[in-house]
C-alpha cells in the first residue's frame, strides 16, 4: 500500500469529565514515508493525537485526513486494519500463539491460510526471529524485547499505509532499545511506512525523526527536522528539553543517529 | 443403603432427571448471565448495582425463592427451573465479569487498535482468557443448582428430591438416605469434572 499522507486540522481532545483539554487546535501534516516524533512529557497529548489517527479518541472540534479523507467518515474496524498500532505495553494476545498474534489483523482481513502462513514467516524473519523457534511460542515465554519485536511484526503484518507508535520501546532496557530502533529505522525505510512515533525520550527523537513534533500541554510548541529545532528553537521550553547550544548535546545527537544508520 | 440396591433404576431415572434439569437450567442461566456480565465489566459505574442486585435475589433462602415462582407458576418444573435459573445469576454473572475484567488493559486496547469489533474483541481475546474463572463460577453455580433441584421433588416431582421427600411421607428412611447418597455423588461428580476441565484449560 502506498504511504499515507496524515493532516491534523485544528484538532481539539477533551475527555469526558475533564475541565482542560487533552490537545487544543492541533495542525499538522505528515507527508507519505516521513517519520514524525512527538516529543514532549507525561501528559502533553502526544499519545491523545496519535490516537485520534486511528479513531481511538473521539475529537471534539476539527478533522483528521489520511489520504485527504477524513477519517471520520470511514468505519473504524476497516480503519484500524489499514493502520499499524504499537504500544509500550505490547499487549500480545496470551491465548494466541507469536504466529496467531503476527497474524491476527490478516486473518480478520480473511486472507488466505497459505498467505497468511508465508507472511507470519517473512515477518518473523524481518525482526530476526527464527521461525522455526518461535512460531508456536506462547507470548508468556518472550523477553521483553522479542515481545515488542513480535508486536511491531504484528503492527505491519497487512502491510497499512501508515504506522502508530505509542512508547513502543519505553519499558525494554538500553541495549535492546537501541536494536529495536536500529531495526525500526531499516523497517521503515524499507517499506516506506508512515509512521507516527510517541516518545518523552529526547535522545530517541533525535535518533529517529525526520521531523520532531515538540508537545507541551496540548499543543505543538515547535515542528522541524532535528538539527533546526535544536540550532533554532523557537521557545524556552524547547532549548531547554533539546539543551540547544550544548555542543556535546549536538555531537551525542549525530552520534547516535549516524551509528544507528551504520550498517 | 438398602433402596439402593433393591430400587437402583428407580435412582437412577431420578438421577437422570435431577441432572437434565440442572443441565438446562445451566444452559439458561448461562445464556442469560453471559450479557449480564460482560455489561458489569463494560460499565464500571453500573457492575455494583448489576451484581449487587443479582446478590441480593443469591441471599434469598432457595425454599422463599421457590414459593414466589409457584405462587406464579403453579406446581410442576416451571417454578424449581425459574428458581434454578435466577439464582444462578450472581455466580455466574459474576464469574464472567471478574474474568474479563482480569484481562490486561494492553491486550484489549491492542485488539481494538488493530481492527478488531467489539464482538472479535471479546469473542478472540476476552472470552478464551476469562474461561478458566468463567468455568469456575460453572462449577460453584452447578453445586448449588444440584442441591437445590432436589426441592424440584416437592414441588414438580422431579429430581432426587422425590425420594427424599416421598422418603419423608411414607417414613421410609432408606428412600431419604438414598435420594441424598445420590445427590451428592452427583455434585461430587460433576465438582470433579467441572475443576478438571477448569484445569486444563488454564493450561
Amino acid at each position: 500500500m502506498n504511504p499515507a499522507e496524515i493532516r491534523f486540522e485544528g484538532v481539539t481532545v477533551r475527555y469526558g469529565g475533564v475541565q482542560r483539554n487533552a490537545v487544543t487546535d492541533i495542525s499538522l501534516e505528515v507527508s507519505g514515508g516521513e517519520l514524525v516524533v512527538l516529543l514532549g512529557p507525561s501528559g502533553c497529548g502526544k499519545s491523545t493525537l496519535l490516537r485520534t489517527v486511528n479513531r481511538l479518541v473521539p475529537l471534539q472540534s476539527g478533522r483528521v485526513l489520511v489520504d485527504g479523507t477524513d477519517v471520520a467518515q470511514l468505519d473504524p474496524v476497516e480503519l484500524r486494519r489499514s493502520v499499524g498500532y504499537v504500544i509500550q505495553a505490547v499487549g500480545l494476545f496470551a491465548n494466541m500463539t507469536v504466529a496467531q498474534n503476527v497474524g491476527v489483523v490478516p486473518s480478520l482481513l480473511a486472507w488466505t491460510r497459505a498467505d497468511i502462513d508465508t507472511r507470519i514467516d517473512e515477518l518473523l524473519r524481518l525482526i530476526g526471529l527464527d521461525p522455526a523457534t518461535y512460531r508456536n511460542r506462547r507470548p508468556s515465554a518472550l523477553s521483553g524485547g522479542e515481545a515488542q519485536r513480535i508486536g511491531v511484526a504484528r503492527a505491519i503484518a497487512a502491510r497499512p499505509r501508515a504506522l502508530l507508535m505509542d512508547e513502543p520501546f519505553g519499558a525494554v532496557d538500553v541495549v535492546v532499545r537501541t536494536a529495536l530502533q536500529r531495526e525500526l529505522i531499516r523497517i521503515v525505510s524499507e517499506l516506506r511506512t508512515t509512521t507516527l512515533f510517541v516518545t518523552h525520550d529526547v535522545d530517541e527523537a533525535f535518533r529517529l525523526a525526520d521531523r520532531i513534533v515538540v508537545m507541551r500541554d496540548g499543543h505543538i510548541e515547535q515542528a522541524g527536522a532535528p538539527f533546526d529545532v535544536f540550532q533554532a528553537p523557537a521557545t524556552a521550553y524547547v532549548r531547554q528539553l533539546v539543551h540547544a547550544g550544548d555542543d556535546v548535546y549536538l555531537q551525542y545527537y549525530m552520534r547516535t543517529r549516524e551509528l544507528l544508520r551504520a550498517t | 443403603m438398602t433402596y439402593l440396591t433393591t430400587h437402583p433404576w428407580r435412582v437412577a431415572a431420578l438421577a437422570g432427571s435431577h441432572l437434565e434439569l440442572v443441565t438446562v437450567a445451566l444452559a439458561v442461566a448461562f445464556v442469560v448471565a453471559l450479557p449480564l456480565g460482560v455489561l458489569a465489566a463494560r460499565r464500571p459505574g453500573l457492575a455494583p448495582w448489576l451484581l449487587g442486585t443479582l446478590g441480593a435475589i443469591y441471599t434469598i433462602p432457595s425454599l422463599a425463592l421457590l414459593a414466589v415462582f409457584v405462587e406464579v407458576f403453579g406446581l410442576g418444573f416451571a417454578p424449581i427451573f425459574v428458581a434454578l435459573v435466577v439464582y444462578a445469576q450472581f455466580m455466574l454473572a459474576r464469574s464472567v465479569a471478574a474474568g474479563i475484567a482480569g484481562i490486561e488493559h494492553a491486550q484489549v486496547d491492542a485488539a481494538r487498535g488493530l481492527g478488531m469489533s467489539a464482538a472479535q474483541v471479546l469473542w478472540r481475546v476476552e472470552f478464551p482468557q476469562a474461561l478458566p474463572v468463567v468455568i469456575g463460577g460453572i462449577r460453584v453455580a452447578a453445586i448449588a443448582m444440584i442441591a437445590i433441584a432436589t426441592l424440584g421433588g416437592y414441588v414438580g416431582g422431579v429430581g432426587l428430591g422425590v425420594l427424599i421427600f416421598n422418603g419423608l411421607t411414607l417414613h421410609q428412611n432408606a428412600m431419604i438416605v438414598a435420594g441424598s447418597v445420590a445427590a451428592s455423588a452427583l455434585a461430587i461428580a460433576v465438582d470433579a469434572v467441572l475443576r478438571l476441565t477448569e484445569r486444563l484449560l488454564a493450561d
